[in-house]
């Protein structure tokens, strides 16, 4: 199927649209999956991989949050949010049938073109699974496009572990390895237990026809990185989703300025070749 | 099972990557085969008279006992080492050892490889090499354990 029948990755509207939620799933204890629908007749537009929208909660104020569904169902947009302040807990307590708006979707994708007929490594942290989830689904709908699909996945617990069903859906695909770890395990977790660069000693890496995807808290991601350069991958095929404060999501504000980039419109995804200088640059 | 086979299943270890294959004889010969069942501890904390494996396959967790709980502080698996400590030190074990799944592995008497280190000291010094870059990984790992990256910290983009 080619992307391009299923979403479309046009400018997107500049004005809220108004949406309807038509369910929230509670993921974890402090992380919920809100599936929401356009409320009139205009569709909500679609998205590549990676991209995120603007969420508005009426009285309570606008997040941005990354677009965890499939890219091919054009009809709905699903959002993983973790309640941890005043607006993603009044945004994941939304009820099926209320109203929210939508801007969006914004920002750079996943390099889902530039990985065909490579070996994809995604490798994410804690709620970083979420903006990942997009590209998967896109690696498994068109599977012959790419080679291997290996996903290293950690979180903090067990209790804390997004998408549990669709992780052991994943490892049963063909060619697929997945992998998933946690820091603190209690006795009655049989999975490993360990921060989630300890899962590349149990994988095999081409560094020539391999292209890494990586989103997570950005200390995983720098250490992250040092494993792959160790293992030789380039930093051009090295690809991160930044996660910065932002607020108009068209680089206006500057609330989300990270060296000469706006995060919001030149990101959140960038080659790491891109972002190298200014990763590890303190105060940043 | 002939020392050949140890021989070959030692090389194919990443623990013994790049050592002379003399060095590599050697290990075989003190090496046995050894199998765990799911479930089995494979060695308790504080347990002086320890072995030093090399993990063929399975799955181990670390365990550490704390007042009505058992917290699993780290899982090894296929091309892992298990208990170095019985190699450096007389001391007791520091962790318990437990196989979440059956296990295959290379033992290895720890006091005894000691000793020969001791004795040879280019042998020993390419052992402690990697048992050291063993220490080093897991040291990193758990000061990376210790920074609870995934805590939350505020609204962000997620």
């Amino acid at each position: 199927m080619s992307p391009d029948a299923a979403i479309s990755t046009a400018a997107p509207p500049p004005h809220m649209q108004p949406a309807r939620v038509a369910s929230v799933l509670k993921e974890t204890h402090d992380t919920f999956t809100l599936t929401v629908e356009p409320r009139g007749p205009q569709p909500l537009a679609g998205f590549a991989p990676g991209q995120f929208s603007m969420l508005y909660v009426f009285g309570i104020g606008e997040l941005p949050i990354s677009i965890s569904g499939d890219p091919y169902e054009s009809s709905k947009l699903v959002y993983t949010v973790r309640s941890v302040g005043k607006a993603t807990h009044a945004l994941v307590h939304r009820k099926e049938g209320d109203s929210i708006g939508v801007r969006g979707p914004f920002g750079t994708s996943w390099p889902m073109e530039e990985a065909r007929g490579r070996d994809v490594l995604i490798v994410a942290g804690g709620i970083g699974l979420a903006p990942l989830r997009p590209a998967i689904h896109h690696i498994l709908r068109n599977r012959d496009d790419y080679v291997r699909l290996i996903v290293m996945y950690g979180a903090r617990s067990p209790k804390d572990l997004l998408y549990r069903k669709q992780l052991a859906e994943w490892s049963r695909q063909p060619d697929t390895q997945v992998l998933s770890t946690v820091d603190y395990g209690g006795v009655n977790w049989r999975g490993y237990v360990g921060v989630v660069t300890t899962l590349f000693k149990y994988v095999r890496l081409h560094p020539g026809r391999t292209t890494a995807m990586i989103c997570g808290p950005e200390i995983m991601m720098r250490y992250v990185i040092r494993e792959l350069e160790r293992r030789g991958l380039p930093r051009s095929d090295i690809y991160l989703s930044m996660e910065r404060n932002m607020k108009c999501a068209l680089g206006f504000c500057g609330h989300c300025q990270l060296g000469p980039f706006f995060v919001c419109k030149d990101g959140p995804i960038f080659t790491y070749e891109r972002m190298q200088p200014w990763l590890e640059k303190h105060e940043l | 099972m002939d020392s050949k086979t140890f021989a070959e299943l030692i090389r194919d270890h990443p623990f013994v990557a790049g050592l002379k294959p003399a060095y590599v004889e050697k290990m075989a010969s003190l090496a046995l085969e050894v199998r765990f069942g799911r479930d089995e501890v494979i060695f308790r904390e504080g347990e002086t008279s320890g072995r030093f494996y090399l993990l063929l396959s399975g799955k181990v967790a670390l365990e550490v006992s704390a007042p009505g709980r058992i917290v699993r502080i780290e899982t090894l698996g296929e091309g892992d080492e298990l208990g170095w400590s019985s190699v450096v030190s007389a001391e007791g074990k520091h962790f318990q050892a437990r196989s979440l799944e059956p296990v295959r592995a290379l033992a290895f008497d720890g006091p005894r490889l000691r000793q020969i280190c001791e004795q040879e000291p280019a042998f020993g010094y390419a052992v402690m090499q990697r048992l050291l870059r063993v220490v080093a990984e897991r040291l990193q790992a758990t000061r990376m354990q210790l920074v609870d990256m995934y805590a939350p910290r505020g609204t962000k983009m997620v």
